[in-house]
Formats: C-alpha cells, sequence, structure tokens
C-alpha cells in the first residue's frame, strides 16, 4: 500500500519516497570490555560495506584501552581475507597542548613513527592514557571501497588525552590510501595492546543516489 | 491526507512534519565526469541548489582521475549574476605526505601555490597522477555562501596520489594529503561553483553536493 499526502507519494513498496537524508546510520557496535578487536564485516549483522555507498564514515566514541598507553589503529581486507594485512601508504600529522600551559610538549609535527607504508594496523592514535577519564575519539571516511580500479583513498583525525605528566591533548590527522585494486569488505579496530575496556564503533554510509 | 501517530502528526500534505528526524545531511546532485574540461553546481539549474536553502554545504570527490599526468586540481566561484568564475580569494595550503618507499615524508606548509587576493584557478591538490589505479578523493565544505553580510569561509581535505613514474618526479608514488583553507574575499551572494584540472580533462570520477542542515 502506498502513502500517498496532498498526491505526492511518501512511501512506497515498502520504502519510502521522501528524502530520510543522506548520512545513513548502518551499524552501532560496542565493546563488551574484553575486546581485542572490533571488527565491521559486510554481510555479517546488517552491515553493509560494498558499492551500496561511495563513502563511508566510521565514528570511535570514548573508545578506552585496559593497557596504559597504546594505540588506536585500523586495517580493512577484502571479501576473502579476514587477516587484515593490506599494503597501506599514509601519512600522520598532529597538533598538541599540554593540561599546564608551560608549552612543553606544545606543537604542530609530522609523525615518522605513527606513518606507514606495509602491511600494518594503521594508527589512528597514539600513546592513548588510560586514566579512568581518557578515551579516543575520532572520524574515518574511506572513499568508494568497492572500487576494483582504484586504490582506496582514507583520511581520518582524532582526538585524546596522552601519556604524559601533566597530561597532554593530542590530535592526530590521517590520511593515504590502501594501496590495492581490490574491493574491500572488512575494517578492523583495535589498541596496539590490550583489550577495548569500553568502546562504541559507529558506521555510516553516504548515499550516493 | 494526514498521517497521525498517537497524537504525532507525521506527515502531511505532501511532505514529512518538520518534526520527523530526516537525518541532516541531505544529497543536492551528483555529477560524473566523462572526459569533462569542467564540472560546475550552478544555483537554479538542473536541480542543484547552492543558496540559503543549507547554511553549510559539503562537496565529495570520488575518485576523480585526470586525463593529463601530474597537473592539480582546483575550483573557482561565481558571486550572483557573476559568470567568469574569478571570484577574490585568499587561502592557505599545507600537506603531510609519504612515498611509497617510505622517504621523504614530511609535513609542510605550501606557500607556492595559494592565492593571495587572487581570482584564478583555487588549487586544492598538488599533481596528480593518472595512472590506471590513481585518482583524487576528498571534500570541501563551504560555510554560509548566501551571505550578504560575511565573506565566504571554505576547507578542503583531499587525499590523492602523487604522479609516479615520471621524468620530473620521484620514481615511486607517493600519498598526498592536502588541506587548503580560505576565503572567497566577497560579500555577495556565491551561487555557482566550478572544478577543473589545471591541464586536460577530468577523464573520470564523481562529484557529489550535499546540503547541511537548516538555512543559515
Amino acid at each position: 500500500m502506498a502513502i500517498i499526502s496532498n498526491a505526492v507519494t511518501i512511501a512506497d513498496a515498502g520504502a519510502f519516497s521522501a528524502s530520510l537524508g543522506s548520512l545513513v546510520h548502518i551499524k552501532t557496535i560496542t565493546s563488551n570490555g574484553s575486546q581485542t578487536t572490533m571488527n565491521l564485516v559486510h554481510g555479517s549483522g546488517g552491515i553493509v560495506f560494498d558499492g551500496t555507498y561511495s563513502v563511508y564514515r566510521f565514528d570511535w566514541v570514548d573508545c578506552h584501552p585496559s593497557a596504559t598507553d597504546p594505540s588506536f589503529e585500523f586495517q580493512v581486507g577484502p571479501a576473502s581475507n579476514t587477516s587484515y594485512n593490506q599494503a597501506i601508504v599514509s601519512t600522520f600529522f598532529q597538533t598538541q597542548k599540554m593540561e599546564d600551559g608551560t608549552g612543553a610538549q606544545d606543537g604542530l609535527g609530522y609523525l615518522a613513527s605513527y606513518d606507514q607504508v606495509g602491511t600494518g594496523y594503521q594508527k589512528l592514535n597514539g600513546n592513548i592514557k588510560n586514566d579512568n577519564d581518557g578515551a579516543t575519539t575520532g572520524s574515518l571516511f574511506i572513499f568508494n571501497p568497492n572500487s576494483t580500479t582504484y586504490v582506496k583513498h582514507f583520511m581520518a583525525q582524532a582526538i585524546s588525552m596522552e601519556n604524559a605528566n601533566p597530561r597532554v591533548v593530542t590530535n592526530p590527522w590521517i590520511g593515504g590510501y590502501v594501496n590495492v585494486t581490490a574491493a574491500l569488505r572488512t575494517i578492523s579496530f583495535r589498541f596496539s595492546s590490550g583489550e577495548l575496556d569500553a568502546a562504541t564503533i559507529k558506521m555510516y554510509g553516504i548515499k550516493s543516489s | 491526507m494526514g498521517v497521525i501517530s498517537n497524537g504525532t502528526t507525521l506527515l502531511d500534505a505532501g511532505a514529512l512534519d518538520s518534526g520527523v528526524p530526516t537525518g541532516k545531511l541531505t544529497l543536492i546532485k551528483t555529477l560524473t565526469a566523462s572526459s569533462s574540461s569542467t564540472l560546475s553546481f550552478i544555483d537554479g539549474a538542473a536541480s542543484v541548489v547552492l543558496d540559503d536553502t543549507y547554511g553549510v554545504y559539503i562537496i565529495k570527490f570520488i575518485n576523480v582521475h585526470p586525463q593529463t599526468n601530474d597537473t592539480q586540481f582546483g575550483m573557482q566561484f561565481n558571486a550572483a549574476g557573476a559568470a567568469d568564475f574569478n571570484e577574490t580569494i585568499t587561502n592557505t595550503i599545507f600537506k603531510s605526505r609519504q612515498e611509497e618507499d617510505a622517504s621523504p615524508a614530511e609535513l609542510a606548509l605550501d606557500v607556492g601555490g595559494v592565492l593571495s587576493q587572487g581570482t584564478g584557478l583555487c588549487k586544492i591538490s598538488h599533481p596528480v597522477g593518472n595512472l590506471a589505479n590513481e585518482a583524487l578523493s576528498g571534500h570541501v565544505t563551504l560555510y554560509n555562501p548566501s551571505s550578504t553580510t560575511f565573506l565566504k569561509n571554505f576547507i578542503s581535505v583531499v587525499n590523492h596520489s602523487y604522479p609516479s613514474a615520471t621524468a620530473d618526479v620521484d620514481a615511486n608514488g607517493q600519498t598526498m594529503n592536502i588541506f587548503t583553507n580560505g576565503y572567497i574575499n566577497t560579500a555577495s551572494a556565491i551561487d555557482e561553483v566550478k572544478f577543473q584540472f589545471v591541464s586536460g580533462n577530468i577523464e573520470s570520477g564523481t562529484i557529489q553536493l550535499f546540503g547541511l542542515g537548516a538555512s543559515a
């Protein structure tokens, strides 16, 4: 049955005709407190990670590590590979400000130890202090992961409290590409050591039409 | 006919009620390049809205691929009533880059390609490679283009492949993360934007215009 109002079809054939917005929430996953990875796999648990959307957005919210000062990081895989070891070329820089205002660790700089030309997990945020109120939050965009022609560009930014004394606010910016032409179907998030004591990851698709 | 549930109007008069959450990001128009010299969003043409309907506009680039190797991607604007895409712009550019052989990697201000009250193409990338798997992706955010009081701020972040295996650059490919921020120095409303490479056509790629949130 269609719903027609003032001669305008609002819904029909099981779908809305009216615009419901172009940022579509796909999935929210929450750590059970002892997970070492949090993965989003196309076709599992209602997850869509294919050509349905041309841009995907991932927001990680208050991801709190069990370890003292690990990095938060991600990797991806095509359908046939959940080993999360794709070739990545990336850049990484960050701004910092120390809580005591002394300027001792203030700055803007490139971090050659956090960028990558390799197949490891890509760092999104480093030295995250696991104080009770410490966590990392940020956003990652992946462009056209379904392409079988182009490398897969990604861009991210994050914010956290770094393990220093006094503590430091850290704002990383990451850009790069997954240097494969195979379509991507899976993505994995983790801390470089320890567990995800608490973590929420939200996945969105941005409509193409 | 209206649809009312538990006292709440969900739709009426041919539209969802304004109280129904529909998300605040609205796809306005998708352009697909096919050896196109430029791609433009013109308010009022081809269903494009670029006015005070939205306070913020986001334009996304998805695998924009140049016909010519080693050429920069850029944008320009028109104020309402203008047609020459030569608005006055002042902007900054900085880059974060990494070569596929891991050297060099750097963060640096780019002073060579910026506009200082310039009216030319505002470049938002370094030269882009055109090997089969090379392209540019990213987004530019344009704030309150319909203002007739303030200049128009914009922030652009793109990632692209730097040309590889060419005579004038490194033999290895690079990832280039380019940040271009600035303002269109006019108090007139902006209602047109175009994108192009400095040389050659946009061989392929998608550019999408979104509106964000309510009117300004």
